[in-house]
């Protein structure tokens, strides 16, 4: 059994997808979005070592296995400071559980009744499109809806074992122009386009959602297109409007300003003019 | 009649002067705070032996506290009128005919509830409103039907100056539910408190939703549920003071509670405490209420001269007593304590275990227990959790875990309260302060609501942490008028001064905000 990187579950969640949800957030990220707001979720620890020292209650150690250095966590030691995430210079984190989809789901399973469903997201959780697929079966057994945070690069026309147990994709538009794209997350963004296209006509997009971020990119562009290229399913998909804030993002980028409501209502409101109705602004 | 001291006599008048001169108090409730002082010199009941050691003890050491019921009741504590023959049947001694439409029908409500009597003096009770409506909500357009609907809460609010008054909606949609939703979402009134009984079949999520956002912003309505209360207590019961399910057309004689920390401090050991004091509490207090209830019905002579139960609007034979508790979270905590052991309330298995089988105790003792005049409930009270007072000092309402020690997560929680709803047919609950700058998405406490009454939870009731009416224990509260009166100047409704010894004490504000 394959075990896989888990940062962390919220048990409980009223943000990721519709109703309460028990979200998973599995480790690692193909993008680098200069705003991201969980860095800690892009990389998996190197063991390095140097978070270990900086615990203030000795919940990390190092241990050699196999000639390899491995940070082990002792869970019921820690209290949640997270100095060893501002600490790690690898954009990592020491309190990864490894885990196998089955044990995942037994987390799951102590929610239920209380949740409709489950919402995989990252890092980016589609680098483990294996872990996925075998979570979301055992949750369509349980009756329990299930849906992707995906940053739109993976080949989602090309799994289509994946699309069958997935009900619906909330999905990363982080700028529409290539050169914006390359800008805000270092790579190219075709595949996400394509992707919007594909699991919207497919009826499984639930939401796509973009970061404003004032003069890092042309966040009006990107909202006005992406609601021109989505505009037959204006009426289906949620347009989620992020302002952006620099709560936690790492500091060489938290010089961003914080846009004006006044801007956002803005862009909601040529989106609403094109037909989209489900908008909401946070 | 028992005599009593003079010293009493002294004593009394000086508390009934200080009642005229105080500067807070509005008119009516000097005048009801006055009917007290006077009842309590009064010495009818069959007490029974060893309750004044019990009952008549401070805060911190009483065992049994009979909530300032009096010392000869004159009517029954709660009071459930069957709102529906009044609006079919109409009422002789009010002199009105059945309603014919809307207008008519409001009014005959605002009349009916000034002649609804309660131990506050205002009806507990004000009807399943949607029900009552339905049938008048198209003799008008909607505007003017919301506009009706608007002055009537405003009169509820204005000259029932009491939140322990309640109004009950659902299980079904109906457009009068809707509407008085809308209103309701509007005013942000503290009364009357309102219930949605929800049941998953029969309340669709579109109604449901409606109600949710309508209590982030006012408070309630809180949610029922239906199907447990109705397999309790038959489809005829209601909702009403707190959270308390009763019989329509019946009510509570009378409400006593064990102080079960209290109870706890008295025994020497969790064994003592198991198998001597809190048995002989229980039969105390069973013993009194059987007194109570036995003047009520043979001698106060309501239920043979009151035109509510001389019309049939109540029958003594759907009366039953509320056996209630408090502080079993403190009880436990204090028992584990005296065992040597760590676990606290709320947060270990044993100790969670051991609150489990101190409320199987109760249970089997109030089974045991019969009272002639409770047989709508099979010839026992209903077991029911109380809410507090403002007087209570480190007394967690019924089984609630005690605010500041919230489990982290609220999945424990609404565990935690799984384990006990079940026990309090006449009612329970719990309280959760909800952060809507986070949750915006209504939808996220339907799944709670459904998940939570799959998993035997009775009762639960959200607020918005930010909102201007709160939910202090049971009841609801203005923030702004908490303020007013701490700053001296007099309130209207009575509720806001309980409200107001409860942010003091209790540390209302306090709570883990989900
Ligand atoms: S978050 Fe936990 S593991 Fe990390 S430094 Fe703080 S206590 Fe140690
Ligand atoms: S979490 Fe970061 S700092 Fe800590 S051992 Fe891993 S890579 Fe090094």
């Amino acid at each position: 059994m394959t075990k896989y990187p888990v940062n962390k579950i919220i048990l409980f969640s009223s943000v990721d997808g519709p109703g309460n949800r028990t979200v998973i957030f599995l480790q690692g990220c193909n993008f680098d979005c200069k705003y991201c707001h969980n860095p800690e979720t892009r990389s998996l620890c190197t063991g390095c070592g140097l978070c270990v020292p900086k615990c203030p209650v000795g919940a990390l150690k190092k241990e050699e296995k196999d000639g390899i250095t491995h940070v082990i966590f002792s869970p019921e030691k820690c209290v949640g400071c997270d100095t060893c995430i501002h600490t790690c210079p690898h954009d990592a984190s020491p309190r990864i559980r490894y885990m196998t989809a089955a044990e995942a789901f037994e987390v799951i399973k102590k929610q239920m009744p209380y949740i409709r469903g489950v919402t995989v997201s990252g890092g980016e959780c589609t680098l483990y499109p294996a872990f996925i697929r075998e979570l979301f079966s055992l949750c369509k057994e349980a009756s329990l809806s299930t849906f992707i945070d995906s940053n739109g690069t993976y080949d989602f026309a090309s799994d289509p074992e994946l699309m069958e147990v997935t009900d619906g994709v909330m999905l990363d538009i982080k700028a529409f122009s290539e050169k914006d794209h390359l800008a805000v997350t270092a790579c190219d963004n075709k595949k996400v386009l394509e992707n919007a296209l594909f699991l919207a006509k497919r009826g499984k997009l639930f939401e796509v959602r973009t970061v404003v971020v004032p003069t890092l990119y042309d966040a009006e562009e990107t909202i006005l297109e992406t609601g021109k290229l989505l505009k037959d399913h204006a009426g289906e998909v949620r347009y989620k409007i992020i302002a952006y804030r620099p709560m936690g993002v790492r500091e060489a980028y938290s010089h961003y300003p914080v846009p004006e409501q006044a801007v956002l209502q803005g862009y909601a409101e040529s989106l609403r003019k094109m037909g989209w109705r489900d908008i909401v602004i946070i | 009649m028992r005599p009593i001291t003079m010293e009493r006599v002294e004593q009394t008048r000086a508390e009934i002067l200080e009642t005229i001169k105080s500067p807070t108090l509005t008119h009516e409730q000097k005048v009801a705070v006055m009917a007290k002082e006077a009842d309590s010199l009064l010495e009818v009941l069959d007490l029974p032996e060893g309750l004044d050691e019990l009952l008549n003890e401070s805060i911190d050491t009483k065992c049994i506290c009979d909530l300032n019921e009096g010392h000869a009741p004159v009517r029954p504590r709660y009071i459930i009128p069957d709102y529906a023959k009044f609006m079919r049947e109409g009422s002789k001694f009010l002199q009105l005919d059945p309603p014919k439409d809307l207008f008519e029908a409001l009014n005959s409500l605002l009349i009916f509830y000034k002649h609804v009597p309660s131990v506050t003096n205002f009806p507990v009770y004000v009807g399943a409103l949607d029900e009552l409506l339905e049938p008048f909500i198209n003799d008008v357009d909607e505007e003017t039907a919301k506009k009706l609907l608007r002055l009537f809460m405003i009169h509820v609010d204005r000259t029932v100056l009491d939140s322990f008054s309640h109004a009950n909606i659902g299980p079904k949609p109906t457009k009068a539910g809707r509407l008085l939703l809308e209103v309701e979402a509007e005013l942000e009134h503290a009364v009357p408190n309102i219930t949605m009984k929800y049941d998953p079949e029969l309340s669709d999520d579109d109604f449901t939703l409606q109600a949710i956002k309508t209590s982030l912003r006012s408070a309630k309505p809180s949610f029922a549920n239906h199907r447990m209360f109705v397999s309790e207590l038959g489809e005829d019961y209601v909702i009403a003071s707190c959270y308390n399910g009763l019989k329509l057309g019946g009510g509570s004689y009378t409400l006593c509670r064990l102080i079960l920390s209290n109870i706890a401090k008295r025994a020497e050991s969790l064994k003592d405490f198991r198998e001597k004091q809190l048995p002989y509490v229980m039969d105390i207090m069973a013993r009194y209420m059987d007194a109570r209830i036995k003047f009520e019905v043979e001698e106060s002579g309501f239920f043979q001269n009151n035109f509510l139960a001389k019309e049939g609007f109540i029958s003594q034979d759907k009366f039953t007593a509320m056996f209630g508790m408090v502080g079993l979270a403190e009880c436990v905590n204090i028992l584990m304590e005296k065992e040597g052991k760590e676990g606290r309330y709320g947060h270990s298995k044993e100790a969670d275990d051991l609150g489990v089988a101190i409320m199987e105790q109760i249970h089997a003792f109030n089974e045991q227990h019969v009272n002639p005049y409770c047989s709508v409930t099979g010839g026992h009270f209903l077991l029911h959790a109380q809410v507090g007072i403002s007087d209570d000092r480190d007394v967690s309402p019924g089984t609630r875990i005690p605010i500041g020690e919230e489990p982290e997560e609220l999945l424990d929680h609404l565990k935690h309260c799984s384990l006990f709803h079940k026990y309090f047919p006449s009612g329970t609950g719990d309280i959760f302060p909800i952060d809507t700058t986070v949750h915006k998405n209504p939808e996220f406490l339907l799944d709670i609501i459904k998940g939570s009454f799959q998993d035997n939870l009775r009762y639960i009731s959200f607020y918005a942490s930010d909102s201007d009416v709160i939910r202090i224990t049971g009841y609801l509260v203005k923030r702004s008028e908490i303020e007013k009166l701490r700053s001296g100047v007099a309130v209207l409704q009575d509720t806001t001064e309980l409200g107001l010894g409860a942010t003091n004490n209790c540390r209302i504000e306090e709570r883990k905000v989900r």
